[in-house]
């Protein structure tokens, strides 16, 4: 909080430091409340996943589960790519179930229990390096299977000969625009929405301090909208898992099949 | 915004990159490559069997169609050979009949002409016998009455001639 009996909609966002670990390069790395949500992530992820693991030919129903969010990206790599898509699968996978992970924790009423939650997809430090490492894929894989044909991307089919000066600029610029569009979209959408909720509820604190009446009139609807507003967000964290998978795919395919 | 404000500490930056790094490389080699394979390879094998037992289900229709029809045109052929067989046999029984008829028929036949031939033979002797006989009655009157004794070939000729006109 910055001032006692003000909610600071923007404190969530901190990252605390919790202990001092090492030095690398003249920066110190510290385990932080960041890295405790990232790891319960990937540790719920792997328990979710080891009850997928039972193979029966006739799933019971966490088998189905797991296999419904594995056949998700499946078959969306299958149609945005085609066969060839298969071996990315993992790697989209991962940056899908950890996505979705990592919103759907941000959103948990852990605050019931006195725990603090933190959404560490509402950081581009996180979202910047899981859309860069999307785009040094999609580079690497472009330049290792097309070479230096790979810059033809830059040149779509049909484009007419007189706008060959324009257009490979314009999709340059678009081709670089990527990494940071995808960071961008979750960190804006992830912080928007956990603003959103604190500015609400501020309200119906500011509100009750102010006094009853308008503490009621203004808690009520505010609770009301909140309770709408965290639907909708845990829709969002869902979408913005899927879209930040789903554009990893599709530049992917750009990568392997050049249009 | 602390995402912001927050880079001015030595400690931030290296401190997400680092944890994302550890935690995202957790993911991607544990689950990503070491357990969705798996997941993958147990439902590719669910959706072969699948398929591999609708294309059994549908061979084995298929089988049974065609056994079916093999049956069916089976029972046809032994119909017809049995049909065949049962008309064949009223074609030689009335034949044999027939024969036998015709047979029997041409003994009756000979049978009638045999007796008929008799008869007429019979009815020969008869008037030859009658011949003689009234030859004989008429030499007889003849003398009884006229003491006349008439040699028996003019009593014949005169019998025959009366008998004959």
């Amino acid at each position: 909080m910055a001032d006692q009996g003000k909610v600071d909609p923007m404190h969530q966002f901190e990252v605390q430091k919790m202990f001092d670990m090492f030095h690398v390069g003249g920066h110190e790395v510290a385990f932080t409340t960041s890295a405790m949500w990232m790891i319960v992530a990937g540790l719920l992820l792997w328990v979710f996943m080891i009850g997928g693991m039972k193979r029966q030919l006739v799933p019971g129903r966490w088998q189905v589960a797991v296999e419904g969010f594995t056949g998700f990206i499946s078959s969306m790599m299958n149609a945005n790519i085609g066969p060839e898509g298969r071996k990315y699968t993992p790697y989209v996978f991962s940056l899908f179930m950890f996505i979705l992970m990592l919103n759907v924790i941000g959103l948990a009423p852990l605050g019931l229990f006195g725990i603090h939650p933190f959404t560490v997809t509402s950081h581009f430090t996180i979202t910047g390096f899981l859309a860069i490492l999307s785009f040094a894929i999609v580079l690497i894989v472009g330049f290792w299977r097309h070479g230096l044909h790979f810059f033809s991307l830059f040149v779509p089919h049909g484009t007419p000969w007189w706008l060959l000066w324009l257009i490979p600029v314009i999709e340059l610029v678009s081709f670089m625009v990527r990494p940071f569009s995808l960071a961008l979209r979750l960190f804006v959408a992830m912080t928007a929405g956990h603003v959103l909720m604190k500015v609400f509820a501020s309200f119906i604190i500011d509100g009750l301090a102010a006094s009853p009446v308008i503490g009621l009139g203004v808690g009520i609807p505010s609770m009301a909208l909140m309770v709408g507003i965290s639907g909708l967000e845990l829709l969002v964290a869902g979408i913005q898992a899927y879209v930040f998978a789903l554009l990893t795919s599709l530049y992917l395919n750009d990568a392997i099949n050049l249009h | 915004m602390p995402q912001i404000s927050q880079f001015a500490e030595n400690w931030y930056a290296a401190s997400q990159i680092f944890w994302v790094l550890l935690t995202f490389g957790f993911v991607f080699f544990v689950i990503g490559r070491g357990m969705l394979p798996k997941i993958e390879a147990t439902v590719d094998a669910r959706d072969r069997k699948v398929a591999d037992d609708l294309a059994a289900a549908k061979a084995a229709h298929a089988a049974a169609d065609a056994l079916e029809e093999s049956y069916r045109q089976q029972s046809d052929a032994s119909r017809a050979a049995a049909q065949k067989a049962v008309s064949d046999a009223k074609d030689k029984a009335a034949k044999d009949a027939e024969k036998r008829l015709a047979k029997v028929d041409a003994e009756l036949a000979d049978k009638l002409a045999a007796a008929e031939a008799d008869v007429s033979a019979a009815r020969k002797s008869a008037m030859a016998e009658i011949e003689s006989v009234a030859a004989e009655a008429a030499s007889d009157l003849v003398a009884k009455l006229s003491g006349v004794k008439v040699g028996a070939a003019d009593a014949k000729s005169a019998v025959k001639a009366v008998l004959h006109g």
